[in-house]
């Protein structure tokens, strides 16, 4: 949402001014992304699949209060730490955990004008920072002074690492296919492209590249943390692993990385698989009103396929994500990237 | 480590590798993490109430398990020796909370063994249908409980729901949702409430029908299986010398089911019904045998219904009760196990001792055995599949 994009919607607009928005859009999208993923997800879609009557109940019509509910009662909480922590790495992991998700936002775009900072390397930037917030739960397991966090910490890190991998040779096949690794290109190329001569709908890289987004979905949920993926929280073994000591707004931050990050993560697959804020036909000023809408439904398409997997499976154990993730994620993702570059040089 | 002196050139080479082989050791000794000691336990969400399980880690596998038991010990045997026979029934009903009115049926029928009292025919039908009943609450709730313990949540929520069903019913007949304590010595406080039949019948349906649902969404899941199969492998031998019973040892592969096996009890003689075995012995197995325990349950319940019986369903019975004096020794098939009264009276209108045999006391004995060289996230999976109550460990 740069100070030129706003100039082509008819609003003038100073340097100044265009920084404090650009800071308000995404200080405001990872909280509103994360309610809404929480509201429509966890609570709503959640409830329907478990024959749930909780959290239908509050304030009448389906349940709307319930998510005002949580966050006063998050509010409400005693801001607890363990005698043992580490008082200062104890209290700024949750941080750190949340600005690794502020950070990837800045380079989704939501429209051809509307990006925060369109970065030559989006693509290598956005997983490099989302890989941040193993920090922040490192230090959260570390500083609990609690052998379950420490479990749930290292756990965690072994994951997130293993998982990094076959995310990365997914987002490769994108890359190589758009020739670029920005953003904003790979969605132009998206519309640009076409598929076996037809050309109407553009070039969604889903078609060409699902293995990649096959892949990219698991790692994505194994990066999120959720399940089958989860043994970091696993709640029946760890009751919580990392975050078994955070209470009231720590607590909260995590909760709201957790979904932010999904939000993320769901938006950047939307943008590298599904055509982003693209639709056919649609371009110029219409595409920058429009964008961030056909994007957000993309998203949530995405979000509804991992929390679908979320609620269904159980949880793997560690060693055999491992073995997931080495012997047969990284392999596929490897044929995947050789078949892919085959055809770029073939065709 | 201690400083060397400076060796004379000709011993230098010899020397140098030495103590390269010292570094070496040192290395290995600094690499070599300690153990550590977490405790499972009393609070944590997989050890249903209060068990605490001391488990020695090297890294995330378990060197050694030590199960602590006693948080919830309420010294029922010595509460039961001043209260009343038909005062004791209201305390037995917490042993095993799951399925409070099996828990009734061996006690009472010590003492009416004891009085020389045999409840009508009726009254022996009712309490076998209730005792099925709280069977397939119990093991309805263990199904999805399993899913929550490997991690799926929504199983979970579907065990809660079908049991759900049959607590009503339980409700319906009895009043009591946990604690029915309808059994009078010689039959029953009440007979069964007008339409109660044609509502089993369509709730057995339904728990089929869930049933069904459990193997598609449970059984059906790779991930469950792979969590599952192979861990935890009681051998049926093993599993009999500690006293592993009930639905634990059949799934070692152990033929033995008090209903068919033991003393003939309440109306099981008249029933046609499979006791089911599978030969793995392991977590799987045990999920596996459950689910068509469950099954059987409902086909029992039916033919139950089909064969109930008119009549009374409280046999004549003085109106203070002493039990003459005597020994008596009854055991069932309860859900979770084996679970026995030796009764001694001395004549008077309480007993004079009770021996509680509970279930899950022994089913947990064989802990320490299992636990060692599994991983933390299987101990979990083996406690649930074992799946004791802690109120029928502590009694």
């Amino acid at each position: 949402m740069n100070a030129v994009a706003l100039t082509t919607l008819g609003i003038e607009i100073g340097w100044g001014a265009a920084l404090a928005i650009k800071t308000l859009v995404i200080l405001l999208i990872i909280p509103a992304g994360a309610l809404i993923l929480g509201y429509v997800f966890l609570l709503k879609m959640m409830s329907h699949m478990q024959s749930r009557l909780g959290p239908m109940d509050p304030g009448g019509f389906h349940g709307w209060f319930q998510l005002i509910g949580d966050g006063l009662k998050f509010v409400q909480k005693e801001d607890l730490m363990p005698d043992g922590a580490d008082r200062k790495v104890f209290a700024g992991a949750p941080a750190v955990v949340l600005i690794s998700t502020f950070l990837v936002f800045l380079v989704i775009p939501m429209g051809p004008d509307l990006v925060v900072k369109d970065l030559d390397i989006g693509v290598f930037y956005a997983l490099a920072v989302s890989s941040l917030s193993v920090i922040g739960i490192l230090m959260a397991g570390w500083s609990s002074a609690n052998k379950y966090a420490l479990l749930g910490g290292l756990r965690a890190a072994g994951q997130l690492i293993a998982y990094e991998l076959p995310l990365l040779l997914a987002v490769i096949g994108v890359v190589i296919q758009a020739g670029t690794m920005s953003l904003n290109g790979i969605v132009v190329a998206q519309q640009q492209q076409s598929i076996f001569g037809i050309d109407w709908i553009g070039n969604p890289y889903i078609l060409t590249q699902f293995v990649g987004f096959l892949i990219f979905l698991i790692a994505a949920q194994a990066e999120l943390t959720q399940t089958p993926f989860d043994m970091p929280v696993a709640e029946s073994e760890l009751v919580g692993g990392y975050h078994v000591e955070y209470t009231g707004f720590r607590f909260l931050f995590f909760f709201m990385g957790e979904y932010g990050t999904a939000f993320a993560f769901s938006a950047i697959a939307a943008t590298l698989f599904l055509g982003g804020y693209a639709l056919p036909w649609v371009d110029g000023d219409l595409a920058n009103w429009i964008g961030p809408l056909v994007l957000f439904a993309k998203l949530m398409l995405v979000a509804f396929l991992m929390f679908w997997a979320r609620f269904t499976f159980p949880r793997l154990r560690e060693d055999q994500l491992q073995a997931f993730a080495w012997k047969f994620l990284i392999p596929l993702g490897l044929a995947n990237l050789l078949v892919t570059a085959l055809f770029k040089v073939a065709f | 480590m201690s400083t060397t002196e400076m060796p004379s050139a000709p011993d230098f080479e010899l020397e140098r590798s030495a103590m390269r082989h010292l570094a070496d050791a040192q290395m290995n000794v600094e690499l070599d993490t300690g153990d550590m000691i977490l405790n499972l336990g009393p609070q944590h969400p997989a050890t249903h109430g209060t068990l605490r399980l001391v488990v020695r880690l090297d890294g995330e596998r378990v060197i050694a398990a030590d199960p602590v038991i006693g948080y919830m010990h309420r010294g029922y045997e010595k509460l039961t020796e001043f209260r009343t026979y038909p005062q004791i029934t209201t305390l037995i009903n917490r042993i095993d909370w799951l399925s409070s009115f099996a828990n009734e049926v061996p006690f009472v029928h010590a003492a009416e063994q004891l009085m020389g009292i045999e409840a009508p025919a009726r009254a022996q039908y009712i309490r076998t249908i209730l005792t099925e009943l709280s069977r397939i609450a119990t093991f309805v709730l263990f199904l999805g409980e399993m899913g929550l313990q490997v991690g799926a949540l929504t199983p979970a929520f579907y065990g809660f729901r079908d049991r759900e069903h049959v607590l009503n019913l339980i409700e319906g007949a009895t009043g009591g949702r946990f604690h029915p304590n309808f059994n009078r010595i010689g039959g029953l406080k009440d007979d069964l409430p007008w339409g109660w039949v044609s509502e089993t019948r369509q709730v057995m349906q339904l728990v089929l029908d869930s049933c069904d649902q459990f193997e598609d969404l449970v059984v059906g899941n790779e991930i469950f299986l792979s969590r599952t199969r192979g861990i935890g492998i009681i051998p049926g031998d093993i599993g009999t010398a500690y006293g592993v019973s009930g639905s634990n040892l059949r799934a070692s592969g152990v033929d033995w089911d008090l209903r068919r096996d033991g003393v003939p009890y309440l109306a099981y003689p008249d029933l046609d019904f499979k006791v089911w075995t599978h030969a793995a012995g392991d977590s799987f197995a045990r999920y596996w045998v459950r689910l068509q325990e469950t099954r059987e349950s409902v086909r029992m319940v039916l033919q139950l219904l089909d064969g109930l019986p008119a009549g009374p369903v409280m046999a004549k019975v003085p109106r203070i009760i002493k039990v003459p004096e005597g020994e008596a020794w009854v055991e069932t098939e309860n859900p979770l196990g084996q679970m026995g009264y030796y009764i001694v009276s001395k004549g008077a209108t309480g007993p004079f001792r009770v021996k509680i045999r509970s279930a899950s006391f022994s089913n947990v004995s064989i802990l320490p055995w299992l636990l060692r060289g599994v991983y933390v996230p299987d101990v979990v999976t083996i406690l649930a599949s074992l799946y004791f109550i802690l109120g029928d460990i502590d009694r």
